[in-house]
């Protein structure tokens, strides 16, 4: 294959992997700490696009003129509602729902998804067609051969992963790290010792919707368009992601997110038809779980009888 | 069974299916916004009012007086019928509501007795639909064997997720389905042979050289609804998959069914074959499905992608939950409920999905048991304890 083409799948790919990782650690977090797969995720990354845009939107009216600055502010302020959004959703209908079936849960999340999505749709000013999300960041091209590398996705991959490091050393080296994870061990181990145990669950929500407010807003800058639905699928391919890498664990989560780019972009290559990549990396997914039935890194406790 | 239901007159029961099948009628037949609305809100506060130990009473006057609880149930249901004789729209919606039962019953057996999630039941309905499309577009080929093609390839189909299903459980076994969901419609979407986005048309069922889809003339002159004929058709087939589900619940299957639900591990201890039962109830809930959407889409005469969606999937699941999961006759007025109310309420229409979602919401954090809860089984409903 011609470098330069194959460079352009890599460079796709990785931004894509980007994406979905940080949906997948989002859906990792949140089952690492209450054992529950919040499935309105994916719509909270949505309304997270559209808190962006907003933002933008006010920005610009106030007559700010730097790019750059206010993609950071439309960043910020989406990361800051959908933290909030995040923890009311645990508040009110996760955390009530502890002892109730894991399939309630699964549902009761998924109908929150569906209320978000369609509250956008019909509330959000012409919220059902598809929104242009403004090019922000300074697109100069870098040419490398035939492949032009542009600026803009090169400071978005960079800020993904920045975003995907900081959480992991926030929870793998801080001390609120160090709750979350005694809580994902063993919540009343936990409580015992003096863990306040809502609060440790609320801000892990917190930090899984932030991320996924700022994959919300990358998806909109590389896209360069939003709409109401963009919610669904991301959030389907991030719990593939963080399924087939193994729930609970972060690398597994990150590796999910790559490994599900990485099929979807062999897909669109090696099909004449491009809209196959979905049905190739999907199909790919149902065999892994066949083949690893709780993911490529393995759930590290044994199963409770 | 306690004092309850020694005193449960079979009376009551009748008397509460009488008033089932006039509000029904009323709301079927209402016409004007304010009407449907005046008789939502009517029957939610009679609802209210009744309290549950009106409802207890209710049910086990049903549980205690079964088979004329059925038959008054069924001369009811075909008087209501019956009345609609001339109304297409009526018609519509009420072989929809009983095809989506059946639909629902599968995924009744698959979830509520075996514990199977399955969140691509529009996936099974649409396999059936698409089987319906294929098959009758060739002359030659009896359209009843359609049906019963489609419940097969549905099992079939559905039988390629049935090893992956087994080797996982809970949220990965979800994941399972719902890629399956989304890699049905997105195959649908691009494949040629299958219409792409537009979707097939389907021609309309003719059994034995009865079209279904002609107006039925009556000896003395009139014209009755060709939707009668699909009507009667899915009653039939949902009293089948009715009497199917409760035979099955009854029987020793049904019973291994529980245990394998309620504690895998444990049933695995006492000899129950885990594999086999899980394999049992996903294929039947599947090849149900796949009949009741064969039949769903030679009535409405096209079938596309859009119709199979994991949003419609998850429709599917709502109606069981809402009608009590692993609770059969829940599942009709669930149906009727989440199909109907939509379609009569114009004004509510945009916000269907919105309000759909909302009221899931509000059931699942209030009566996580769903509407009629699943009772206990009554093996000799006559017996009384000492």
């Amino acid at each position: 294959m011609d470098p330069s083409l194959l460079a352009q799948y890599v460079f796709n790919g990785a931004m894509l992997g980007i994406i979905y990782a940080m949906v997948a650690v989002g859906f990792t977090l949140f089952f690492g700490v209450l054992d529950v797969i919040k499935f309105s995720h994916g719509d909270v990354l949505m309304v997270g696009a559209f808190t962006g845009l907003t933002t933008y939107l006010a920005l610009d009216a106030i007559g700010m003129k730097s790019g750059p600055l206010m993609a950071a502010g439309a960043m910020l302020c989406a990361m800051l509602a959908m933290a909030a959004l995040g923890a009311a959703i645990a508040r009110w209908l996760v955390l009530p729902l502890r002892n109730a079936p894991p399939i309630n849960v699964l549902l009761i999340t998924l109908m929150t998804g569906t209320a978000l999505r369609e509250a956008v749709r019909l509330f959000y000013p012409a919220g059902a067609n598809p929104k242009p999300f403004p090019n922000l960041l300074p697109s100069a091209a870098l040419p490398l051969g035939d492949f032009a590398l542009r600026t803009d996705n090169l400071i978005l991959l960079f800020v993904g992963f920045s975003a995907v490091v900081i959480v992991h050393l926030l929870v793998t080296r801080s001390k609120l790290g160090l709750a979350i994870r005694a809580v994902a061990q063993d919540a009343e181990t936990a409580q015992i010792m003096g863990m306040n145990f809502r609060r440790v669950v609320l801000i892990t929500f917190a930090l899984g919707s932030a991320l996924a407010a700022l994959a919300g807003v990358t998806a909109g800058l590389y896209y360069s368009e939003i709409n109401f639905g963009m919610g669904l699928l991301l959030g389907v391919i991030g719990f593939s992601a963080a399924v087939v890498g193994g729930l609970g664990n972060l690398y597994g989560a990150i590796l999910g997110g790559f490994l599900f780019a990485a099929l979807q972009t062999l897909g669109a290559v090696w099909f004449t038809v491009p809209a196959y990549k979905d049905v190739f990396a999907f199909a790919v997914v149902i065999l892994l779980m066949a083949w690893r039935p709780t993911g490529l890194i393995a759930e590290r406790s044994a199963e409770r009888v | 069974m306690n004092a309850a239901s020694q005193s449960a007159s079979p009376w009551l029961g009748m008397l509460a299916l009488l008033f089932v099948a006039m509000f029904a009628f009323a709301f079927l037949r209402a016409e004007q916004q304010w009407q449907v609305a005046a008789l939502a809100a009517v029957g939610t506060i009679g609802l209210l009012l009744m309290g549950r130990s009106n409802m207890r009473r209710i049910e086990s006057s049903w549980a205690a007086h079964q088979s004329s609880m059925q038959w008054t149930a069924i001369v009811l249901s075909a008087i209501v019928i019956f009345l609609f004789r001339e109304d297409h729209f009526a018609l519509l919606m009420i072989a929809t509501v009983m095809l989506f039962s059946v639909a629902c019953l599968g995924l009744n057996v698959q979830f509520g007795y075996a514990g199977v999630v399955n969140f691509a039941g529009a996936a099974f309905l649409g396999i059936g639909g698409y089987t319906a499309a294929m098959l009758t577009a060739r002359p030659g080929i009896p359209h009843g064997f359609v049906i019963l093609v489609a419940g097969l390839l549905a099992g079939l189909i559905g039988s390629l997720l049935i090893l992956p299903l087994l080797r996982t459980r809970g949220h990965y076994a979800a994941l399972i389905t719902i890629a399956f969901a989304i890699l049905f419609r997105t195959f649908l979407e691009v494949s040629d042979t299958f219409g792409g986005p537009q979707g097939l048309k389907v021609s309309g069922l003719r059994i034995f050289g009865w079209s279904f889809n002609d107006n039925i003339e009556t000896p003395w002159g009139g014209e009755y609804s060709f939707y009668l004929n699909y009507v009667i058709l899915s009653f039939l087939l949902l009293g089948v998959a009715v009497m199917l589900v409760r035979r099955l619940e009854y029987s020793w299957l049904g019973l291994s069914l529980d245990a394998v639900r309620i504690d895998e591990t444990a049933a695995s201890v006492f000899g129950f074959d885990v594999a086999r039962w899980k394999i049992v109830a996903f294929t039947l809930g599947n090849a149900l499905a796949g009949v009741a959407g064969a039949v769903y889409a030679m009535m409405t005469g096209f079938v596309a992608p859009a119709n199979f969606t994991l949003a419609e999937s998850l429709i599917l699941v709502s109606i069981v939950i809402l009608g009590g999961v692993g609770n059969p006759i829940g599942i009709l007025p669930a149906a009727a409920l989440v199909l109907i109310l939509p379609e009569k309420l114009q004004a509510i229409q945009e916000y269907r999905y919105l309000l759909f979602s909302l009221f899931v919401i509000l059931v699942l954090l209030f009566r996580p048991e769903g509407l009629l809860p699943r009772r206990m089984r009554v093996y000799a409903p006559r017996w009384r304890s000492p």
